[in-house]
């Protein structure tokens, strides 16, 4: 493997700071500007963005000789790979969409001779066909080259150990998670998901300091140290957590955090670019770097399909730069966010992404406005007198009521409170989701329960 | 002497409500000596003086809806014109904000019930002026 220069030094600095590991105290100013690759990692602005536009030219011609979806999909709009010369351009390129991945299994868009493939993962949606995902050798190493630099953000240091209690196999997160961990030097226990007491078992007997694993499971874990009398921040040497492979919301984090003792990261990725390791949060929690050495993104109207300015929310579309077997153009994540272009402190020159609010799917358009289910679940969770359960309910021409439920403890017998939270709770949203719903508080236990999949929302309007 | 305990429901403001709740009220066993709902827009709140609180309260809990406790003044005034607005004004004038009212008459004696966040100043207040405050134990003997 090559390595450049810069990047050994970002790799010493982390072999010092990591060698007084063990007798560092758990400090978090200690982490400070840890970088797997600070070379990359802290890149000027223009210099990354050159580097972008000479990554996507690459990509956007091998693709256009040797992938048949992409060849016809720029036929159809007379572009040729020479048309694209700078960034802007990329407006001008093809969507790739999610349909398009399944209709092209099990042969997938890809890019490289059969040979040089060197790993198959699958992602199954919850329809129809799944998509094939073809890594080549390099794919694999640049995977986790980027979970290496999540890590050591993060401040992990080769004297971690890192227990993985994700599923291996199809599913990508558990594997490029464990590359990326090795790389970074960890002693990595591929623990895989479920049986709690073994789980808990490898924690004591190795003094695991790094988890990965499911949200779901992190609570029920949690639970089950309560009854076995374990306390994590005192019996275990359990210190952070990286969450994935399920959506949950910043109170869950919080949760997880008070429960297992540990510090929990954001992070984003799609078993279409890789699995996690997309973007990252780091030590400053205020959201996540995305690595744009590697991929592009843009945020997008997902109705008009027109690109949105830094700050506003939308569809995020990435565009895979350094992929050999299977490049893919301007991919449409239909996952909603917004991009953070101020610096950050930690120095990392990456742009970050806002926390994922929701699915371009679920979008509501109401009065002219755009608005995500869970940006009004993320309004109602932060009110403790709120319940579960709502129901968003759109009729007559265009009016959106918001039904409530009270939580039991929401109650104190005043009628005059009730109306303040409710008025509490309409200012709230409005400042959301810049509309102005209305608000019904009802009783627990009044809405219907939600079974998987909340079905949150009725529209009755006649448009 | 302790305030006044009225049981506090939270319902929904639709047909069927006060049937619900009050039947389950009866199933329980519980006597209700006086109610008073107040809505607002979608919802309402059902306050109930019971014989019993703590079996009115468990009764309605196991049935679903919200249930609290509500602690309220009852001061007993002269049965003549004026009495409510000098209770009204009492209080007012020495800054005690009262967020409900309602009253009754029974055997010849008028109650006023009233809500208010500051319980002890209130009643120190009516009790200057001579006006008596009823206990739970007088309230249900009324
Ligand atoms: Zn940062």
């Amino acid at each position: 493997m090559h390595r450049r220069c810069p990047h050994l030094l970002g790799r010493l600095f982390v072999w010092i700071a990591g060698g007084f590991g063990r007798k560092l105290p758990a400090n978090p100013q200690t982490i400070v500007s840890m970088f797997w690759d600070q070379q990359i990692e802290t890149m000027g602005r223009s210099a990354l963005e050159q580097l972008q536009v000479k990554r996507l030219q690459a990509t956007v011609r091998r693709v256009a000789k040797s992938v048949p979806f992409y060849q016809q999909k720029f036929a159809e709009r007379g572009l040729k790979p020479g048309d694209l010369k700078s960034l802007e351009d990329l407006r001008r390129l093809p969507f790739t969409a999610n349909a398009d991945l399944r209709a092209t299994y099990p042969k997938g868009l890809v890019a490289v001779p059969a040979e040089e493939l060197a790993r198959l993962h699958t992602s199954s949606g919850t329809t129809g066909k799944p998509k094939a995902l073809f890594f080549s050798r390099k794919d694999v190493d640049n995977a986790a080259e980027l979970i290496a630099r999540c890590f050591v953000m993060t401040g992990c240091t080769r004297d971690d150990i890192f227990q993985n209690m994700m599923t291996y196999g199809l599913f990508t997160g558990a594997l490029v998670m464990h590359y990326g961990a090795e790389k970074v030097g960890c002693l990595v226990i591929p623990a895989g998901p479920g049986n709690s007491e073994k789980q808990l078992l490898l924690m004591q007997d190795f003094r695991s300091t790094v988890l990965h694993i499911t949200p779901s499971y992190a609570l029920y874990f949690a639970t089950y140290l309560e009854s076995r009398g374990i306390n994590p921040r005192k019996d275990l040497a359990i210190r952070k957590a990286f969450i994935g492979a399920e959506p949950y919301t910043e109170e869950t984090r919080r949760k997880i955090e008070k429960a297992l003792g540990v510090d929990v990261y954001n992070s984003y990725g799609l078993s279409e670019m890789n699995g996690p390791g997309v973007a990252f949060e780091c030590e400053h929690k205020r959201g996540m770097h995305l690595w744009e050495d590697h991929y592009i993104a843009e945020i997008i109207d997902p109705q008009t399909s027109e690109p949105l300015p830094d700050g506003k929310r939308g569809e995020l579309v990435l565009t895979t730069l350094c992929r050999e077997a299977m490049p893919i153009l301007r991919y449409r994540t239909r996952d909603i966010t917004s991009v953070i272009a101020e610096p950050c402190p930690c120095g990392r020159t990456h742009r970050r992404l806002n926390r994922i609010t929701g699915r371009s799917d679920d979008m509501l358009i109401v009065r002219g406005v755009n608005i995500y289910p869970q940006q009004i679940e993320q309004v109602l969770m932060a009110v403790p007198q709120v319940g579960r359960n709502y129901l968003i309910v759109l009729d007559g021409l265009d009016d959106m009521t918001v039904k409530v439920e009270l939580a039991e403890s929401g109650f104190d017998g005043r009628v005059e409170h009730l109306v303040g939270l409710q008025t509490e709770i309409v200012n709230r949203l409005r400042a959301e989701i810049l509309t102005k719903p209305k608000v019904e508080l009802v009783p627990p236990g009044t809405l219907p329960v939600s079974e998987g999949k909340a079905k949150r929302v009725v529209d009755n309007r006649r448009l | 002497m302790s305030a006044v305990k009225l049981v506090a429901v939270f319902v929904e403001n639709k047909p069927g409500q006060t049937a619900r709740i009050t039947k389950t009220l009866a199933d329980a066993g519980v006597n209700i000596r006086w109610v008073t709902i107040a809505s607002s827009g979608p919802f309402g709140v059902m306050k109930f003086l019971v014989d019993k609180c703590d079996p009115a309260l468990e009764a309605l809990k196991e049935k679903g809806p919200a249930v609290h406790f509500l602690d309220v003044l009852a001061v007993e005034v002269k049965d003549k014109p004026g009495a409510l607005h000098a209770v009204a004004e009492t209080l007012g004038s020495h800054g005690v904000n009262v967020d409900n009212v309602s009253g009754f008459v029974a055997n010849k004696r008028a109650v006023l019930v009233l809500e208010t966040h500051d319980i002890p100043k209130a009643r120190a207040v009516l009790e200057k002026q001579g006006l008596r405050v009823l206990t739970q134990e007088e309230m249900l003997n009324l």
